[in-house]
């Protein structure tokens, strides 16, 4: 075909006009979430003590963690969805729950301790959390991976890994509510453990699906 | 240089708000500038520079699947050569070859080039032969017998909007299909 008829047929379907890239990662988050409440709602749910945990500021800061990896994440990971984007600049809002995670450390070991060092790191959950992060995720991922898709970035593994770390930080999230393991080690260790195998997998996937 | 991309951008501005002419006069301005850029990038990595034109068209069709992702705010031109720069190096990859092109380099522009009427290329024309015959039909008969929408919807006795529909179905299928074959 000549690219003089090639572009005929393209200016012929100016009309068609393609949803925004944020409107169709939110629309597959949100199509996808239920199943990750779903695995939430049927194998872990919220602890029974929740109303008094909610007094305890490690347990708050678990969630100011977890939703300061999830937020920048979307956010960057639209940024690159643009062909001419690039990450600089950009990357230091993931050093965003990083530096919470150092300023709870900081203040938990000022604290005269409630428990042992190794026992508030080792937790009593950290093989569920190892397994339901990811679980939790896996439907997210998938969702993120679908509404980029619709993007155009020049790097999909780095878009893939985006997308890996905002559906761990958003499963997370409710994994926090789960889990009476509220130590900052505990988080730092384990979820961040379960966040690196979810991103691995999105990298992994977006580099293939990612590509446009 | 500068004058140019501003034209560029003032024209992608209108063909998002629903100006098909100038839509249509944008990719024309933009197509030699590519070809140039794909025939340069080609001869860097000693490769023929006949596979020009299937770049070439591979880019089109990225930048009209992916125009949403265009800010309206930001200049047209950048954001074209990235999209120019990826789909060279997918091509030069699927070639074997491993390349860094760079954005600033992929359309510096060569004074003096002399710009091809229009070309062509087998890439898009295999591809198309694998397309649904309807997509494949109102496709044929918008590219090549230059039909409005209209006359292919009287001609293959479909609505407008069914010749709308599979004319977009057909370039993003046209699309996948160059991707991963």
């Amino acid at each position: 075909m000549e690219t003089d008829q090639l572009i005929r047929s393209l200016a012929a379907d100016n009309t068609h006009r393609a949803p925004r890239v944020g409107a169709m990662l939110t629309m597959a988050l949100l199509v996808m979430a239920p199943l990750s409440i779903l695995i939430f709602a049927t194998f872990l749910g919220v602890r029974p003590d929740v109303t008094s945990a909610m007094h305890n500021p490690f347990f708050d800061m678990k969630f100011a963690v977890t939703l300061s990896l999830a937020i920048p994440a979307i956010i960057i990971s639209l940024h690159l969805s643009r062909p001419e984007a690039l990450m600089r600049g950009w990357g230091w809002l993931l050093l965003l729950p990083v530096g919470l995670l150092a300023v709870a450390i900081g203040s938990e070991a000022m604290m005269a301790p409630a428990m042992p060092v190794t026992m508030r790191l080792v937790g009593k959950n950290s093989r569920w959390c190892m397994l339901a992060i990811p679980a939790m995720s896996l439907p997210l991922l998938a969702g993120a991976l679908f509404g980029l898709r619709h993007g155009a970035p020049s790097r999909p593994a780095l878009a893939g890994a985006l997308a890996g770390l905002l559906s761990a930080g958003l499963a997370a999230t409710l994994y926090a509510s789960h889990c009476t393991d509220d130590s900052p080690l505990f988080v730092a260790t384990w979820y961040t453990i379960a966040t690196a195998v979810v991103t691995a997998i999105g990298a992994a996937v977006g580099s293939r699906v990612l590509r446009y | 240089m500068r004058g140019r991309e501003d034209e560029w951008t003032g024209l992608m501005r209108s063909a998002m708000a629903g100006d098909d002419a100038a839509y249509h006069r944008l990719l024309r301005e933009i197509t030699p500038v590519l070809r140039a850029a794909a025939r340069r990038g080609l001869a860097r990595a000693g490769q023929p520079p006949d596979q020009a034109e299937d770049i070439v068209q591979e880019i089109l069709l990225a930048v009209h699947l992916k125009r949403h992702t265009w800010d309206s705010e930001a200049p047209f031109a950048p954001w074209l050569f990235a999209i120019g720069r990826n789909k060279l190096i997918d091509a030069l990859r699927r070639r074997g070859r491993r390349v860094f092109v760079n954005i600033d380099d992929f359309a510096e522009t060569l004074p003096g080039e002399t710009p091809q009427e229009t070309a062509s290329a087998g890439e898009v024309t295999a591809q198309l032969n694998t397309l649904p015959q309807r997509q494949r039909d109102v496709l044929q008969s918008i590219a090549v017998d230059s039909a409005s929408i209209k006359d292919t919807a009287t001609k293959f006795s479909m609505s407008e909007g069914a010749v709308r529909v599979a004319l977009h179905r057909g370039l993003a299928a046209l699309t996948a299909k160059l991707r991963d074959h």
